[in-house]
């Protein structure tokens, strides 16, 4: 009875990858944990073990082959007595299991990957994929006409980023935890160690307390360390640092010392992790004077935020998203992309209502925008990407043209960002509202793990335009 | 492993000090201070005493609010420690700060007058007693959170590897701090590292009312670092010289590229934790003990007067101190409150 090989998850994200290399042919005999194929994400290169004992008969997908969707089959193992002939009609499917080459470091995300990958094909499909492209306008002010576009992923935007600023300021370097020789637990890294070497980007034990206060410590001296947080649930561990040393310094010292440093990571819901590492703290960090926090949803304004956080002088919260990493849109050419911080962007022009979301809201957000231009109704959706200081001077001015507005979020719904916007819209623009304003935010539950409950935890892009009818009284 | 390199970085030095858990005098390493350093000594403890003595007077007149952290007691440590320092050391503490703040330099007005919360203080009066900062004098404050300054320190030490300067930071904390996990998180990057950093553990007996033998499973502080291979040393904190020369061990080794020491300073704190502290927790023999016995001021004017010093060149000090703490006085009740618009800056830059 020939087994299948089926083309695994090598991370709770991931959803196709490509098919570098076959290390056995056609033929050969394989026994359990032979190495046999080697397969890559953007994010890392895998090895895939044979997870029975017998005959590799035949192989499915070339090696070479690019975009390869998790769970297809890849290749037939046969029992030694088996014909070959009985390949054809597989009645038996076995995901491999999966090896990483390093080791897997302790109780993070990349290792629950690398270390649990489906034994059977039940893993289900993700049910959230990203949008695979990003097509949204910049403000027509922040790109001149004619400036060289070139289609990354977000990733790659924000490793450019800190590529660039790390060329052109000797003062910036990077610490955290995995981000030199493992290239980054996300693989925002790649390359970093490499170009600028052990001393700039620094690789530091699992103790974000501690490194988080000697990130601040250093930027008391006017160095502009980025601290990167495998996720931001780990900065809960360091957030008296954040706060307490970093934001409020400059105010407690009457201005004589600064903090210009970064926090970066990503933030928000990822997929199947369940409630310690699933958590949007948005609303947390937007809370606090003294900070600035940003939350992109495309590679060109993560790009061009990241690059004007670095050049701050103040300290950053820099909010990205993990499920957003992969996702492809266009970014102007060269080094010199910088975007202003505290500006809104108009996402899609539109009469009938605002929509204002931030980072993976945006997905939601932009999908029913598509699903209600289908009915007619024409929105106009906001992308914050700034959340301290709020663009509240483009979202009041959308709303004076629309009367209306729904906010949308992944967090959980008391006192979010969405309660603010709602709330500043409520008291500034009271009389231009033809309807209250409404919410689409997370459920208000820790984050579940079973895929139906997390899928219920989390908005759909139903949901909005569900609330945008509210709106309307449609 | 810890045993090993402590053993290794003695013999290999034999300044470093002698083991880890007898005091420093033990090993007869103090050298011993000039007439002239002694003078300056003397002036410096006499000035930090009579300006916390002045801060407790202003305090009770309701001039000053909040938390007021007297260091009333150990006055050696810091004016020591500045002693063993070359121009460019940074020096970062925790709240009970007003002490550091003179020894680093810092004029003693602007001092006075952020703790009565003028628009003259250092920090324009929003930072108050424990947030004081001279980044021109290489003092960063002037922290409330206990124990954040070891990180902190690590990180300005760090800064100091990154530019390649031959510069180190001495991170001050007390003993009650010795008990937060951050210290040992610091302790490790800052070995791993071989950060230019000192961290000075001020011990003096209490953390705010809970006796270290109270708080601590191990009440040999300077040991705290053995596990990551940090050697450590107990000083008599209350002796300007042995606090000096422990200093200049520990600040030589961090400069030398060879990592952190952590010197556990033995000394004693007159007054409550706070204003607002009675100190019930312990009898007033004991103060009475260490204040008879102990004086750091007491100790050096001593030597001073077998130096040859006499009475008088001492009492002209003894005004001249006075005269500068009621002027820095003077000047904090009568500079005006931060204008209301004051309020908002500094948030951001």
């Amino acid at each position: 009875m020939p087994i299948e090989v089926l083309m695994p998850a090598l991370s709770p994200t991931m959803e196709e990858g490509t098919l570098a290399k076959w290390l056995v042919s056609e033929g050969a005999s394989v026994k359990s944990g032979d190495v046999i194929a080697e397969i890559e994400t953007d994010k890392a290169t895998m090895e895939v073990e044979a997870i029975d004992d017998g005959r590799l008969a035949k192989i499915l997908v070339p090696a070479g082959t690019e975009g390869v969707k998790v769970n297809t089959p890849i290749a037939l193992i046969e029992g030694e007595d088996e014909a070959a002939t009985d390949s054809a009609q597989p009645t038996a499917k076995a995901a491999p299991s999966v090896q990483q080459p390093q080791e897997p470091p302790q109780s993070k995300p990349e290792q629950s990957a690398s270390t649990e990958a489906p034994q059977q094909n039940t893993a289900p499909a993700r049910d959230e994929a990203p949008a695979t492209h990003a097509p949204e306008p910049q403000n027509a002010s922040e790109i001149a006409p004619g400036t060289e576009m070139v289609s990354q992923t977000m990733r790659e935007a924000l490793r450019d980023a800190m590529a660039e600023e790390m060329r052109r300021d000797p003062d910036v370097f990077l610490m955290g935890e995995e981000v030199g020789q493992y290239q980054g637990a996300y693989k925002i890294s790649q390359g970093l160690l490499e170009e600028f070497g052990e001393r700039r980007v620094i690789d530091t034990p699992i103790t974000e307390y501690g490194f988080t206060g000697v990130g601040v410590g250093a930027a008391f001296t006017g160095l502009k360390p980025i601290v990167e947080f495998m996720t931001w649930n780990f900065a809960m561990q360091a957030i008296d640092h954040i706060i307490n040393s970093a934001a409020k310094t400059h105010y407690m010292s009457g201005g004589t010392v600064r903090s210009p440093i970064v926090f970066r990571g990503p933030n928000g819901a990822a997929a199947r992790v369940a409630a310690q590492h699933s958590q949007c703290f948005s609303a947390w960090y937007a809370h606090v004077p003294g900070l600035k926090v940003i939350a992109p949803s495309t590679p060109a304004d993560a790009k061009g935020l990241l690059k004007a956080a670095i050049r701050d002088p103040n300290p950053i919260v820099f909010l990205e998203n993990e499920m957003l990493y992969g996702t492809h849109g266009d970014v102007p050419k060269g080094d010199d992309f910088v975007l202003p911080i505290g500006k809104a962007r108009i996402a899609r022009a539109g009469k009938d209502a605002t929509v204002v979301s931030f980072a993976r809201g945006m997905t939601y957000a932009l999908a029913a925008a598509d699903m209600l231009a289908k009915d007619g109704i024409d929105v106009e959706v906001i992308d914050l990407r700034t959340l301290r200081p709020l663009d509240m001077e483009t979202v009041l001015a959308s709303v004076r043209k629309t009367n209306r507005i729904v906010t949308v979020e992944e967090a959980w719904p008391v006192c979010s960002i969405g309660s603010e916007i709602c709330a500043q819209v409520a008291m500034q623009a009271f009389d231009d509202l033809d309807a209250p304003p409404a919410k689409v935010s997370g459920a208000d539950v820790p984050m579940p793990y079973a895929a139906n409950l997390e899928k219920l935890a989390l908005p759909t892009a139903e949901q909005v335009v569900a609330a945008v009818k509210s709106v309307l009284y449609l | 492993m810890a045993a090993e390199k402590a053993t290794r970085s003695r013999s290999a030095k034999p300044a470093k000090g002698g083991d880890a858990a007898q005091p420093a005098a033990a090993t007869g390493v103090a050298a011993a201070f000039t007439r002239d350093e002694r003078l300056d000594a003397y002036r410096q403890m006499l000035l930090i005493r009579r300006f916390e003595e002045k801060a407790g007077q202003l305090y009770g007149m309701g001039h000053i609010g909040g938390f007021c952290h007297l260091y009333i007691g150990q006055e050696a440590v810091v004016v020591g420690m500045q002693m063993a320092q070359q121009p460019g050391d940074q020096v970062i503490t925790a709240y009970r700060d007003h002490g550091h703040t003179i020894a680093t330099g810092m004029e003693l007005k602007s001092v006075m007058a952020e703790l009565t919360g003028r628009r003259n203080g250092c920090s324009q009066g929003k930072g108050g007693s424990m947030h004081m900062f001279a980044p021109d004098k290489g003092f960063y404050g002037g922290h409330g959170i206990v124990g954040a300054t070891a990180p902190l320190g690590a990180g300005i030490a760090f800064a100091n590897k990154y530019r390649g300067n031959d510069r180190v930071c001495v991170a001050y904390f007390g003993d009650g701090a010795a008990n937060q996990g951050q210290v040992y998180e610091a302790f490790n990057m800052a070995e791993l590292w071989k950060l230019p950093v000192v961290f000075i553990v001020e011990n003096n007996k209490y953390a705010m009312g809970t006796s270290i033998e109270r708080a601590s499973s191990t009440t040999n502080l300077s040991q705290r670092g053995l596990s990551f291979a940090i050697p450590g040393e107990h000083v008599d904190g209350m002796d300007v010289e042995q606090v000096r020369a422990a200093g200049s061990r520990a600040i030589q080794f961090a400069r030398e590229g060879k990592g952190p020491t952590i010197l556990e300073m033995m000394t004693y704190r007159y007054r409550g934790h706070s204003m607002s502290d009675p100190a019930k927790y312990r009898t007033r023999e004991e103060v009475q003990h260490m204040r008879e016995t102990h004086d750091p001021i007491e100790m050096i004017r001593a030597r001073l007067l077998g130096d040859g010093v006499s009475e008088d060149d001492l009492k002209a000090i003894d005004r001249k101190v006075r005269d500068e703490v009621n002027a820095a006085a003077d000047f904090a009740l009568s500079d005006p409150e931060p204008d209301a618009s004051q309020l908002t800056t500094e948030v951001l830059i």
